[in-house]
């Protein structure tokens, strides 16, 4: 069993060549959610900004949050759109507010059956999975019902 | 009614198009179908190809106006004009912009164009490639969030699970345009009816939508003419007055990661009632509504949020009568749209909306008088654009 939800081959996430995510993708390698907070105003921001949407302020920091979170919507592709996806079968997306991080909004994966029924609403953790033989090697973060 | 206004000010004075062809089929290169697309337009104007100054188009259209001034001839170019955004968001802003140019006298004579010949180039709704992503796709696309549907899916999902939309929504949109289809020859769909068993027995492309919620991918090219209103009144055809036109979207549509202020919605939210301010028109006054499928999710939105019907009533305002001319209450993708005429990017459907206005559509609603065209829901940029006939001047 491939202790990936997907299959080996879908592209390999890279930080931006600005440097404004690297402390996102290293944390997800160490188990943790990094997320952008405004150090001026406080807002929480997602996915990454050089400065603050609520403030203009440059001054974001990255905090680390709690990796729960709560489903806001999802998807099952069945078609499959990439090489590595051939024959592969539905496959279950999910849209996560973070509900320690001001409800900003995440993409992962639900695992668990690819046909089971979600529930919007549901509570779900995060489950970091591990691609260490990748070159470069990253983690995703992907979600479970609790 | 605002003071400053495109309202009435200039008109689409002639309409072109090629023969549309099934994806990858063009005997044609793109710039072959966009010349000739051109060609018509002028030939159904009744001026020559000489008399265009200006040229806007969306998407990235690959065919830039130098190159096709050239080819046509042309003495002077004028103006032209990209509108940022991917998709078929453009289509609406592409006629506002040229609007726009004649009536503030940057030009005089305007060809709003678009031409797809997807075979010959990289195809939509295929993932990209590339072994490694940064940037917003890092986030989405080792998940397998890839094609445009996969990008916009969970907009819809959410708004029926808000507003508890059944799945006969989507297919009472998709009959519609396949239902229309049938009476236009020029359909790439004509002789191909859909019904609501083989809607309910296609497979699944990305729940919530199925094979038939999806646009076509095609060849071919599309053009209309803009030109001032006092111009287009003595002209060969029957003038479709601009009335209204808007473009852009809501509070941080484009926010990376799908963390848009009003996710739940086809971007439209914050444009429809501009553009009913700016046309002096309201919802009833419309007559036919030409409403962008990429995806019929993104039509009901979009028809929601221009104010056809309130978000509660999905399930009931959405049934195949109620969609189809002449007798519905909101005849809807005429021609059949890009689901069943054409994916010419939504330029088929202000074509036909110019149809309706002059009384020429095969699928004509009686006295169309006002006609609405909204462009390429749920994408972060999205335009739409009220015509009318003279009588609505
Ligand atoms: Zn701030």
């Amino acid at each position: 069993m491939s202790k990936s939800y997907l299959p080996e081959g879908m592209p390999i996430p890279i930080p931006m060549d600005d440097g404004l995510d690297t402390s996102y993708w290293e944390a997800t390698r160490r188990g943790e959610l990094m997320i952008q907070k405004c150090a001026d105003c406080g807002t929480w921001q997602w996915g990454p900004e050089w400065l603050c949407h609520n403030c203009q302020s440059l001054k974001i920091t990255w905090k680390k949050v709690a990796p729960e979170g709560t489903i806001y919507s999802w998807e099952r592709p069945w078609h499959p759109v990439h090489p590595a996806l051939k024959d592969h079968g539905p496959y279950i997306v999910v849209l996560v507010e973070l509900r320690h991080a001001g409800n900003v909004r995440m993409i992962g994966n639900l695992l668990g059956d690819p046909h089971q029924d979600v529930i919007i609403g549901s509570k779900v953790e995060a489950v970091f999975e591990p691609h260490d033989d990748a070159d470069p090697p990253y983690a995703l973060v992907q979600w479970k019902v609790v | 009614m605002r003071e400053r206004t495109i309202r009435g000010k200039t008109a689409i004075a002639g309409v072109g198009e090629t023969t549309y062809y099934k994806h990858g089929q063009s005997p044609d290169s793109e710039l072959v179908l966009v010349l000739k697309a051109i060609l018509a337009a002028c030939e159904d104007a009744g001026i020559s190809p000489k008399e265009i100054d200006g040229f806007t188009s969306y998407s990235n259209d690959r065919n830039e106006p130098t190159r096709l001034a050239a080819a046509l001839g042309i003495d002077e170019l004028r103006f032209s004009n990209m509108n940022w955004g991917g998709g078929g968001g453009g289509v609406a802003a592409a006629i506002g912009n040229a609007a726009a140019a004649v009536a503030c006298g940057y030009a005089d004579c305007v060809v709003a164009f678009r031409g797809l010949a997807q075979g010959q180039f990289r195809r939509f709704g295929q993932g990209a490639p590339d072994p490694t992503v940064s940037g917003d796709a890092a986030y989405m696309s080792p998940y397998g969030v890839l094609s445009p549907l996969q990008k916009y899916a969970m907009r819809a999902m959410r708004f029926m699970h808000d507003h508890k939309v059944d799945h006969r929504v989507l297919r009472a949109i998709s009959m519609a345009s396949y239902n229309h289809a049938q009476n236009n020859p020029r359909a790439v769909m004509y002789n191909r009816p859909l019904s609501a068993e083989k809607y309910d027995d296609s497979r699944w492309i990305a729940e919530p939508c199925r094979l038939f919620d999806c646009c076509q991918e095609n060849d071919g090219a599309a053009a209309c003419i803009i030109v001032s209103a006092e111009t287009a009144k003595d002209m060969k055809q029957p003038a479709a007055y601009i009335l209204g036109a808007v473009q852009g979207s809501d509070h941080r549509c484009g926010a990376p990661v799908m963390n848009a202020s009003n996710f739940a919605s086809s971007s439209f939210a914050s444009l429809a009632p501009r553009l009913y301010e700016m046309s002096g028109m309201k919802p009833q006054d419309v007559d036919v509504v030409q409403s962008y499928e990429n995806f019929t999710i993104g039509v009901m939105m979009a028809v929601v949020e221009h104010g056809f019907c309130d978000p509660d009533d999905c399930n009931e305002f959405f049934q195949i009568d109620n969609l189809v001319a002449p007798n519905g209450k909101m005849p809807l993708n005429t021609s059949g749209g890009n689901l069943a005429e054409c994916y010419m990017h939504g330029l088929g459907l202000q074509i036909e909306a110019v149809r309706q206005i002059r009384g020429q559509s095969v699928n004509q609603v009686p006295d169309a008088d006002v006609a609405i065209n909204i462009a390429g829901p749920m994408v972060h940029h999205v335009s739409s654009v009220i015509m009318g006939s003279e009588a609505t001047l």
